[in-house]
């Protein structure tokens, strides 16, 4: 006699949930991702943790090396260093994460309509791609921050007399944006060519899915993965970005404090005061870094074959 | 290759044109023109006066009636004046930056590349080993590090920091192009020594990330390659593993290599801005800077025209040379 044995229910995880177990393994990605969020918590927090008002001068205290109630020193205005750069993380970290969200959504639409509708759209997508990767970028940048910031049209006007200085947060985030969306979408649109000829995708068509349906419930979730490792390269290139931009005198304008516009006359007070341009580039190194540790890590977690 | 080398050539016209359209309308619609700055300042100048400025220079008219003045001139080689410094702008740019940009981007280019060829391919070989893991660290923590801050806490530590310890005897210059009163004609070998000193920091800083973006490609390049069935014939025919890494995986892997170059141009050249900017190193990026600053037009559309014109040959001579080094690029 024999009795049924109930088959055991063992619930198979996602691609997702593997990935996360193989990022756990990571070590240098996980190190990295508990100092971002020690990062975050540090934005979040800032008027708890910072000793000091990031804008109070203190004209007894102009250039003043680093001391017990000045850990960091002071500026050419007496600002308190340590302040400014937990402030600073505020905007950084808002301008990498903008700049990461907006360019993948772009990338990932551009790279969609690319390598699914095909044909005379994708000629037109990746000439413009190329075309873009072949000019000389920071310069051009450089002209469009200019641009934008002078401009008369209505709508920086309103930007500019609701916000003040903010806005140039909004420009940088602009400028990066349009010139960041090109990496993604030429992975996506690779990825589409190859997701596209796959039986399943056969098979969804088979039971009646129209070109909608496949595009966003089938391909956009199998892009997941590389779209995250995208982002999280992005963050790190838009804090970096910000910083070029703003050491030049194109970024985001003072009083509001990042750490690349603590930078902006380093080559000038280092001689004299190396402190003060040290600890706003050591915040941005080991924060790039982090998050080219965690891109490294996810972009090994998702894709377990291609270890470089 | 003749056809070949014709194609890529009369594909680059029209990227070239458009790139001029581009920069040139980003350019036109700054605000400010050339007849603001003329009668500022000026208490005497009277409406008429500045009708009649506005009239002569053409100013009112819409940009793109402006850009085919702009396009017509340029191919008679005429670019106009630089306003702050009242010489024409082909005079200004090639015989005062021109040169000093170039001195510090093709030196970059070259040793950068000879330095991260070798580092490569020494990395792919003990893939895994101890100094693979720092090697592959060192061109993260470059990667992740603001260019200009490095160069500016190198600038501390030269000029600053090192003569402090050593009393003077090892230091190098804080910027600058060289030692006021060393002339050229009073002998070529110290003056080119001088010059050498001002170099040195700011072809290292500019070097570092292309060394850092080589290495990494060069790796995986060469990785790639060992792993091919040729290396395993190579291997199995009993070839000394000399041979066979230093002849047959090398010369195969430098293929991709030339493509790595021919993008590495433009961020070059976006390099030189921040490193002229930090070593006050008188070369094109510089004047780019300055003249966006000073609303200096003129030079601002023939410098960005000039990084595009460089930017496009250069990828066109990689390409062309990639074609050289792979045949199955030329019939496909």
């Amino acid at each position: 006699m024999t009795t049924a044995t109930a088959a055991p229910t063992v619930k198979s995880a996602s691609t997702f949930q593997l990935a996360m177990r193989r990022l756990r393994r990571h070590k240098a990605a996980m190190i990295s991702l508990a100092f971002i969020a020690l990062v975050i918590l540090m934005a979040i927090f800032a008027p708890q943790i910072a000793p000091h008002d990031p804008n109070a001068q203190d004209l007894a205290g102009i250039y003043a090396p680093p001391s017990a109630s000045h850990p960091l020193g002071q500026d050419e205005l007496g600002r308190d260093l340590l302040s400014r750069v937990i402030y600073g993380s505020r905007v950084s970290l808002a301008v990498g994460f903008a700049v990461a969200i907006i360019s993948v959504l772009l990338g990932t639409l551009m790279g969609l309509l690319a390598g699914f509708i095909g044909g005379w759209v994708d000629t037109v997508i990746s000439r413009f791609i190329e075309f873009m990767f072949s000019i000389p970028v920071l310069p051009l940048q450089l002209v469009i921050s200019g641009l934008i910031a002078s401009s008369d049209a209505p709508f920086v006007v309103g930007l500019r007399d609701n916000l003040g200085a903010s806005s140039s947060v909004f420009i940088i985030i602009t400028v990066f944006s349009v010139f960041g969306w090109m990496g993604t979408a030429r992975l996506v649109r690779g990825e589409v060519l190859k997701l596209k000829n796959l039986e399943y995708v056969d098979a969804a068509r088979a039971l009646g899915a129209s070109n909608n349906r496949v595009m966003w419930r089938h391909l956009v979730p199998n892009l997941l993965g590389i779209l995250i490792v995208s982002a999280t390269v992005d963050v790190a290139g838009a804090i970096l970005g910000e910083a070029a931009l703003s050491f030049l005198g194109f970024g985001i304008q003072p009083p509001v404090s990042t750490w690349g516009n603590m930078l902006s006359n380093a080559q000038e007070v280092v001689l004299s005061y190396p402190w003060i341009p040290f600890y706003p580039g050591l915040a941005i190194l080991l924060t790039v870094l982090a998050f080219n540790f965690l891109g490294d890590g996810l972009r090994d977690a998702f894709d377990p074959k291609a270890r470089r | 290759m003749a056809t070949y080398t014709l194609r890529r050539i009369v594909q680059v016209i029209p990227l070239l044109l458009l790139i001029s359209v581009v920069i040139y309308a980003l350019t036109a619609l700054q605000p400010g023109d050339p007849v603001d700055q003329l009668i500022f300042g000026n208490p005497r100048i009277t409406p008429e006066d500045i009708a009649r400025l506005r009239e002569a220079y053409g100013v009112d008219r819409a940009w793109y009636l402006k850009y085919w003045d702009w396009l017509l001139r340029a191919f008679r080689g005429e670019f106009g004046y630089s306003r702050d410094f009242g010489i024409p702008v082909t005079d200004y740019i090639f015989n005062q930056r021109l040169p000093n940009t170039l001195l510090l981007t093709i030196p970059a280019l070259i040793i950068s590349t000879l330095i991260a060829i070798p580092l490569g391919i020494f990395s792919a070989i003990r893939q895994y080993s101890f100094m693979d893991y720092v090697l592959s660290f060192l061109t993260f923590v470059i990667f992740s590090a603001p260019s200009f801050w490095i160069g500016v806490m190198a600038m501390y530590f030269f000029a600053v920091y090192l003569p402090q310890v050593t009393g003077n005897s090892l230091s190098l210059p804080p910027g600058g192009l060289g030692s006021p009163g060393i002339d050229p004609e009073a002998g070529l070998l110290p003056f080119w020594l001088d010059r050498l000193k001002y170099l040195l920091l700011p072809l290292s800083i500019l070097m570092l990330r292309e060394i850092a973006v080589t290495t990494r490609y060069m790796r995986a390049s060469f990785l790639e390659v060992i792993n091919q069935d040729f290396v395993r014939t190579a291997r199995a025919k009993g070839l000394p593993n000399n041979k066979v890494l230093y002849k047959h995986a090398l010369r195969n892997s430098l293929i991709p290599i030339v493509t790595i170059l021919g993008l590495a141009i433009p961020g070059l050249f976006g390099g030189a801005v921040i490193t002229e900017t930090v070593f006050s190193w008188p070369g094109m990026g510089r004047a780019l800077l300055d003249s966006l600053v000073s609303k200096d037009f003129n030079v601002v559309m023939f410098c960005l025209m000039l990084l595009s014109v460089l930017t496009v040959l250069f990828q066109l001579i990689t390409d062309l040379l990639y074609a050289v080094v792979d045949p199955r690029i030329r019939y496909s």
